[in-house]
């Protein structure tokens, strides 16, 4: 038998050491939803609204999009924060259901590698982008009216 | 010092509506988790298909022109549904939460949402239809 040293003193929190992770996620999300609004709705209107809609959408046209650093930004930015919040709105959702620590492990990596993964390629496919490419001949009617003959 | 006084009931009360149990409260919270999840999964599948821009430009305007086709039109109005409300309603839990007075408007606020969300699939339709009947008729 154990002897409990002060039977009547209340339950002391331990106090927490080190930085809260759970209230920053919180913080970010609300605070990336915010900026993202204004992005996506800004890339839906421009791809999906004005002009022609969908039905403009090509190489030329997102050649003429990228050739400009605004949208260069724009794109980078939208795509660093809607994954990183989708990221962490995923691990909400995995801790609510996983049946099983071990299930919530496997689950938590596979979405924290795939958003890591597609970050990186997405930068990268912004910042090498190029916007008129060497193209065989029959492709060079797709490329931008502004590239120069080649 | 403010009474207490007792919610709102809705037009026929039943025990357990609370903000996130049974009604506006509950229901705006499934829309959102269900949008989020279908966001994030079409944004992975985005970024790999505007990735083809690095191959070739004939093998991005391949993967764009089956986004063009009725069907994937069709996906597409349900995608952009899904944004414009986990948007809205993502700003109305922002509200929620810092604002004094977020929790007393919450269902109000989703009526709110649901409006503005009328607002601007109507606006984003018009375009989308004339797009998918044109292709429906091969132009
Ligand atoms: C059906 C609707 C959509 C269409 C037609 C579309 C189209 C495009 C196009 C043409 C680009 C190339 C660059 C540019 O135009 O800026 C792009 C890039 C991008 N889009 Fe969308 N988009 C859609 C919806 C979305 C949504 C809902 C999101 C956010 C959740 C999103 C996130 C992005 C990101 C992050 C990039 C940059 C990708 C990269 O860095 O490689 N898009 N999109
Ligand atoms: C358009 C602007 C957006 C706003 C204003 C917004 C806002 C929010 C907010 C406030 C939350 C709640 C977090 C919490 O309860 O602690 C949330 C959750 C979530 N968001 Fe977003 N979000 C936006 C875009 C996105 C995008 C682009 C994705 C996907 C890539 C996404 C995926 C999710 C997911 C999966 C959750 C978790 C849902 C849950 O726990 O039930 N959101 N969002």
């Amino acid at each position: 038998m154990s002897t409990v040293e002060t039977p009547r003193s209340p339950y002391a929190r331990t106090k927490p050491s080190g930085t809260n992770w759970e209230k920053w996620g919180w913080m970010y999300m609300r605070a990336s939803g915010v900026v993202l609004v204004v992005l996506i709705f800004g890339h839906l209107f421009v791809n999906m609204v004005a002009g022609e809609g969908v039905r403009g959408i090509d190489f030329a046209f997102v050649a003429g999009k990228w050739a400009s650093p605004f949208w260069q930004v724009w794109d980078l930015l939208m795509l660093w924060l809607a994954l990183i919040h989708g990221a962490n709105g995923m691990r909400t959702i995995i801790n609510d259901y996983s049946s099983s620590p071990a299930l919530g492990k496997v689950l938590r990596f596979a979405v924290f590698a795939s958003a890591a993964v597609l970050i990186v390629l997405g930068t990268l496919v912004i910042f090498t982008f190029d916007p008129c490419p060497s193209v065989s001949p029959e492709q060079f009617d797709l490329l931008p009216s502004f590239c120069p003959p080649q | 010092m403010s009474a207490v006084t007792a919610p709102r009931s809705e037009k026929k009360p039943r025990p357990g509506g609370t903000l996130y149990r049974g009604y506006t409260g509950m229901w705006s919270w499934v829309l959102h988790r269900i949008t989020g999840v279908a966001i994030f999964f079409f944004l992975l599948v985005h970024i790999l298909d505007t990735a083809l821009v690095r191959v070739s430009p004939e093998a991005y305007n391949a993967i764009m022109s089956s986004y063009k086709t009725p069907l994937m039109g069709l996906g597409e109005i349900a995608l952009v549904g899904a944004i414009v409300f986990h948007a809205l309603n993502g700003l109305r839990i922002i509200l929620v939460d810092f604002w004094s007075k977020g929790v007393k408007y919450q269902r109000a606020m989703f009526w709110v949402v649901l409006g503005l969300w009328v607002v601007l699939m109507a606006g984003f339709l018009p375009r989308q239809i004339i797009n998918i009947v044109l292709e429906v008729n091969g132009q």
